[in-house]
């Protein structure tokens, strides 16, 4: 079988290209980095791609909000290729500043805002998995980490409820292993309804703010000495893979 | 022609209640209801209405934000707002970026055209203009920001727009200065600076007398007057801070100075005995120093102190030491990936209200220590989160030397393949001919003087263009291009930062592979008209990095920095004619030779003279009873209890690299080390951890330096570090560094750098020394007083571990599991933490003593030694256990002795310990305070480690010859239970967790 083709986005200021090239890879695809400019003189080149990823960062400094400037840009420059590339039967994935871009360049819906505790956060969260977007098939439950200070998703009551209907709220944070070992609440940001990713276009289009390409080894996990501990004394073998990895694994699968 | 959009939230607005949670604790008298906020977009340029509207409607996003292009946005009752914006010049990452929004629609603006930021604090409460205009202080800081208070009925009237555009009227020309004076005037122009026409002075060139006359006779000679290019060149290149003249030259008896002598003369000890096994690749010439990873890569690290701007600007002066520091990383060989950030900062207890001012007549005051902590925090995150580099270790140590003026370290661990296309990565030489390319941003008036100000102490006369505000961005841009597209192709020679001194700096060493330079300065593109040459050559604006280029390369390489949305400017060239040549406007305003630009500065012979100290120990009546309560102070005071506030707001996970992280266990206890997987495919990992101890410098640097060292070894080899493939960095912090008795101490702190370092066999690869951390300036009660920051050396360990999977954190993992004291205790209280605690309540009980550091300070004398040759032993023994994988779990105790160390692994476990701690010191063992001496003596070498029970004999075996002893276990039940000589302790790990939490809680 060919290896799926994944094009992520890159430039000003976005930062988590390089690993989420990794785990893309790692899962069986061929990932390029793509820097945004590039796109825009030749957007001819997102026909070659399945899957298309909007990584992490800092664009444009999170200047004037989050995702703004960047999500203005996208919309402004390649907003009708991007239509065109998801009226086909592709992925698309934003993670945590590509959410807050995505958002902002109408591609996902609602907003992310300032975290309640008006600071940015490191740490790791537990989500519950609600949805059936190939993204999250066969996943019920994964511990990521989290890295922003614009989490908090809004959206209104009627995009909520259309969320809700369409099973499109597809990730919650829950109070699960993470939070438990570390007695942290489950909710890090505020965020309504305790939404940590949302989905569009049939669960083909999602949108999240935890990073699941950081959790994609189990010496990724936060409390994996203590693991390993225990699985020592079981006489048990330290496993290899990270829960975040499924993820991208079954974006590979799904062009299977 | 100019416009204001005004934008803010619809709904509930965090950072408004984070800006009322900080008023009300600060001000918890004024009846405070609400705040507000709107940000504001001044935009100087005329733009079509449409233009206008599309442009408000990008920067409002409908669902949460309403905008308005009319009047301000305003909540419906308010008593008093508040703006504030940037002074002129000061960089506005915020107003660029709206900048380019505008210019990506289509609309290019026009030189002169620019927008500005501000923020409107609106607030709502019963309170007087007066105190209104003390709340507008804490946001503020006037030294780049302005601030209006205006009340709700002048509000309603409109408020005036402000446009903080530059305008300089400076005449652009380069002036000849006449040296042929008195000395009395030589003096003055080497310690004030140049005269301006209308009597001012431009700011100091830090030239002493010797030099200003070598800097005479040199021109009397070639029958001409030097132009103030030529001086302000020749003071920042043979500044302190970038010859480092006092390492350089001669002290008493070393005539090649002690950084030849100790620091590198450590490493080629080092290296020679290591022989094949040496891995030492690129030490001490370069931006950063390097040493192997592995067959492919190495690493390299850099760290950097940025003190005099941190105080003045604490948020400007930390953002711009991280970014610059990444500088050092993209500056190494042929460009090296950042891929770890750390920090450190050495502060004043943010407690204390003790205020300073600068000026006698006391209308300029220091920022209080806890100002100066939130602005130093705040500037690495940004400055690090916003670049996309992890910052995986750090730490907060507090002493009241630390006070007015803080140490804020900044280091960055890079990644660089050893060869590409059959050139080795590390080795890099600009060539007559190679184009001198600028890359990044342009050029201001800020940081003009930053070396030679730093080279001095910090006064009332510190000039505030010093400060500089970071651009990580712009940074993070070039950053991509070159690690990603540039290097790969091979475009340049050689590349270097722009940091202190500017590109009199950058050109002027990578000049010295070429042998000359010509540089035209009207081609170095401006922020704002109107700067003179001198000003251009020098200026410190962030964000730029110079490149030699070959002419037929230069295409290709503009080319990837345009599709990267980055400027690139050929300004000159570098030539092999022995001379530095700056021109302005076709004529020549700089003709040194290289000789003399380099090496005409006059050594100076420094004399040290002897000095020893001794201080009192706290009498038994001063002692606590309570140890049980002492041992919960210790554990919340700030330099020891949890710093998670700061863990936790810098991204430790970003490039999916975290091994181990700056929180362990479930308790989420700081660690002293870091392990990160640079290589996706290779499980070997490269370990970072830190030692410092600048109270042992009360009482003597050379144990100072020596735990320092210690400390930093022992915190990697605790985590899994291999002891054979460990380098060290050093960062010397010092203060009052001409008065003979600290140069005395600075020797005695070189001397044990070396000892230890070739003890250990760890090679210094890199390193800096500031050594003016002192300031002068008044009481509150307008007293003069002198502040020196306590002599300071940060060891920042760098080294490999072969198999991250093997690493150790610090936590207790399972109830039962044997807890082993690894090294020996001795009665070693001097200057610990303990006694410094003890100090304090001496004197809050006694005004007497004053604040600060005092002959009457009860620290005693028995300040903590370092046996190498011991510790060497346990720590390779500790080295093989962890590589069997014996070790649950190890911490090193460090400060506070062992009773934090066992509390810390404990609270990481939540699991209790039951422990005994009789019979430790073996030399002393029935003194009276022995009891104080198992709890809080701080000795060196020591490592508690916990193991699983079925491990025990074969653990026991590996530690044979190793001075270790089992002292208890770890329980379920969560209770601290420690059986001390002649006490027993209980105290549940809750209290204990709790304390730890304290210091830093509401942060």
């Amino acid at each position: 079988m060919k290896k799926p083709n994944a094009l992520i986005f890159s430039g000003y200021g976005l930062n988590c290209e390089e690993e989420t090239k990794v785990a893309f890879e790692v899962a069986g695809a061929k990932a390029d980095i793509v820097h945004i400019n590039d796109l825009i003189s030749k957007p001819s080149i997102l026909k070659n791609y399945q899957i298309a990823a909007i990584p992490g960062g800092f664009a444009y400094g999170d200047d004037t909000g989050a995702g703004k400037a960047y999500g203005a840009k996208l919309k402004q420059h390649l907003g009708e290729e991007i239509e065109k590339f998801l009226e086909r039967d592709t992925l698309l994935i934003a993670i945590c500043n590509g959410f807050q871009v995505a958002t902002s360049a109408g591609i996902l819906p609602g907003a992310l805002i300032a975290n309640d505790n008006a600071r940015y956060t490191c740490r790791w969260v537990d989500l519950k998995v609600t949805s059936n977007s190939p993204w999250l098939r066969g996943i019920k439950q994964l511990s990521v980490p989290i890295a922003h200070g614009e989490g908090k998703y809004v959206a209104s009551k009627e995009t909520l409820n259309k969320l809700k209907k369409e099973k499109a709220l597809a990730l919650t944070y829950v109070k699960g292993d993470v939070s438990k070992h570390f007695d942290l609440p489950a909710n890090p940001n505020g965020s309504t309804l305790n939404i940590a990713g949302v989905t569009a276009r049939n669960g083909r289009v999602i949108g999240l703010m935890p990073h699941p390409e950081r959790a994609t080894r189990f010496t990724h996990l936060p409390h994996w000495t203590y693991l390993k501990e225990k699985l020592v004394r079981e006489w048990k073998k330290m496993p290899t893979d990270g829960p975040g990895i499924q993820i991208f694994k079954n974006a590979v699968q799904y062009f299977k | 022609m100019t416009h204001r959009i005004t934008v803010r939230a619809k709904g509930r607005d965090a950072r408004a209640e984070q800006y009322l949670r900080t008023l009300k604790n600060r001000f918890p008298k004024v009846k405070l209801r609400d705040v507000a906020v709107t940000e504001s977009y001044t935009i100087d340029a005329k733009l079509l209405s449409k233009e206008l509207e599309t442009l408000s409607e990008k920067l409002a996003n409908p669902i949460i934000e309403e905008h308005s292009t009319g009047a301000v946005l305003a909540p419906k009752s308010f008593s008093a707002a508040i703006e504030i914006g940037f002074l002129p010049g000061v960089t506005d990452n915020v107003g660029h970026t709206v900048q380019e929004m505008i210019e990506d629609a289509g609309r290019e603006l026009k030189e002169g055209e620019a927008v500005y930021t501000s923020r409107f604090l609106f607030l709502d409460g019963s309170l007087s203009e007066a105190e209104a205009s003390e709340m507008a202080k804490e946001f503020y800081n006037p030294l780049i920001q302005r601030a209006s208070v205006i009340s709700a009925p002048q509000f309603k009237k409109g408020v005036p727009v402000v446009v903080p555009k530059v305008t300089l009227h400076e005449r652009i020309a380069a002036d000849e200065v006449n040296l042929e004076v008195t000395d009395e005037e030589l003096q003055r122009i080497g310690k004030q600076g140049i005269e301006n026409p209308d009597g001012t002075r431009r700011g100091p060139l830090a030239l002493s007398l010797r030099a200003m006359h070598i800097i005479r006779d040199h021109f009397r000679a070639l029958g001409r007057k030097p132009t103030d290019v030529e001086l302000e060149a020749l003071g920042q290149t043979w500044s302190e801070h970038c010859k480092h003249t006092i390492f350089a030259d001669p002290l008493d008896e070393i005539d090649e100075g002690i950084f030849k002598r100790f620091i590198r003369g450590a490493t080629q000890h080092i290296r020679a005995k290591k022989g094949n096994k040496d891995f030492c690749v690129s030490v001490f010439t370069d931006n950063s120093g390097g040493i192997a990873f592995d067959d492919e890569y190495l690493v390299t690290h850099k760290v950097e102190t940025h003190n005099s701007p941190s105080a003045l600007d604490p948020f400007g002066g930390s953002i711009t030491a991280i970014v610059g520091v990444n500088r050092d990383c993209l500056g190494f060989g042929l460009g090296a990936k950042p891929i770890a950030n750390v920090y450190g900062f050495c502060v004043g207890d943010p407690k204390d209200m003790t205020v300073y001012f600068r000026d006698a007549d006391k209308t300029r005051q220091v920022l209080p220590a806890r100002r100066i902590l939130e602005g130093v925090v705040a500037g690495i995150n940004a400055g690090g989160n916003q670049s996309g580099i992890p910052t995986p270790l750090g730490f907060v140590a507090t002493d009241p030397s630390f006070d007015a003026k803080p140490l804020v370290f900044a280091g960055t661990v890079g990644l660089i393949p050893r060869k590409l296309r059959g050139k080795k990565m590390h080795e890099k030489k600009a060539r007559p001919g190679d184009y001198v390319v600028m890359v990044g941003g342009s050029v201001g008036l800020d940081g003009v003087h930053g070396a030679t100000f730093s080279s001095e102490g910090l006064s009332k006369d510190s000039p505030a263009t010093a400060v500089q505000i970071g651009d990580p961005i712009t940074q993070k841009k070039f950053s991509d291009a070159i690690v990603r597209e540039v290097r790969e192709k091979g475009l340049f020679n050689s590349i270097t930062d722009n940091g202190a001194g500017g590109l009199s700096s950058s050109v002027g060493e990578m000049a010295k592979d070429s042998g000359g330079f010509v540089v035209d300065l009207e081609k170095v593109p401006l922020k704002y008209p109107g700067l003179s040459p001198w000003q251009i050559w020098i200026s410190e604006s962030q964000e730029r990095m110079t490149l030699a280029v070959p002419k037929s390369k230069w295409n290709a390489l503009k080319k990837i920095f345009d599709r990267h949305g980055v400027a690139s400017w050929c300004i000159g060239e570098f030539t092999k004619s022995g001379k530095a040549v700056v021109r302005w406007e076709g004529k020549n305003v700089m003709d040194l030779s290289m000789d003399f630009l380099h090496d005409g500065r006059p050594v100076e012979e420094q004399k040290s003279q002897t000095i020893s100290k001794g201080f009192p120990e706290p009498m038994p009546e001063e002692r606590p009873r309570d140890l049980a309560q002492a041992l919960m102070e210790m554990m919340s005071r700030p330099s020891i209890g949890s710093i998670s506030f700061i863990s936790q707001q810098y991204d430790h996970e970003v490039l999916a690299m975290a091994v181990t992280k700056p929180l362990q266990g479930r308790g989420r206890v700081n660690a002293d080390s870091g392990v990160i997987q640079p290589l996706p495919h290779s499980n070997r990992g490269v370990v970072l951890a830190h030692g410092y101890a600048p109270w042992y410098s009360n009482i003597d640097t050379y144990a100072m330096a020596a735990a320092s060292i210690d400390t930093a070894v022992r915190n990697a080899v605790a985590t899994g570090a291999s002891l054979g493939h460990l380098a060290i960095l050093d960062n010397f912090c010092w203060s009052d560094s001409y008065n003979p008795t600290r140069l005395y101490e600075l020797k005695r702190a070189a001397q044990a750098c070396y000892d230890v370092a070739v003890a250990y066999g760890t090679p210094f690869i890199s390193g800096k020394d500031s050594m003016f951390n002192d300031f002068r300036g008044f009481t509150e009660s307008g007293e003069p007083i002198h502040i020196a920051a306590l002599p300071t050396i940060l060891i920042s360990a760098i080294g490999v571990i072969p198999d991250v999977r093997k690493a150790v954190t610090l936590d207790l993992k399972q109830p039962g599991d044997l807890v082993y004291l690894i090294g020996e205790t001795h009665d070693e209280l001097g200057a610990s933490e303990y006694f410094t605690m003890l100090w304090e309540e001496i004197r809050k009980k006694d005004k007497k003593y004053g604040h600060g550091v005092s002959i009457y300070q009860t620290i005693g004398n028995t300040v903590p030694q370092v046996d190498a040759a011991r510790n060497l032993k346990a720590y390779r023994a500790l080295e093989k256990t962890i590589q069997k994988g014996f070790i649950a779990s190890a911490i090193s105790v460090g400060r506070g002795g062992l009773g934090v160390a066992l509390a810390k692994t404990a609270i990481a476990g939540k699991l209790g310990i039951t422990a005994d701690l009789r019979n430790l010191d073996l030399r002393n063992p029935n003194i009276e305070r022995s009891d104080e001496v198992a709890l809080f003596s701080e000795s060196q070498g020591r490592i508690l480690v916990s193991v699983n029970q079925k491990q025990k004999r074969a653990f026991e075996k590996t530690l044979r010859g190793v001075t270790s002893k089992l002292i208890g276990e770890a329980t379920k039940k969560e209770v601290f239970d420690l059986t001390l000589p002649q006490n027993r302790l209980n105290i549940p790990l809750k209290s204990l967790a709790t304390a730890y939490q304290k210091p830093f809680k509401n942060w």
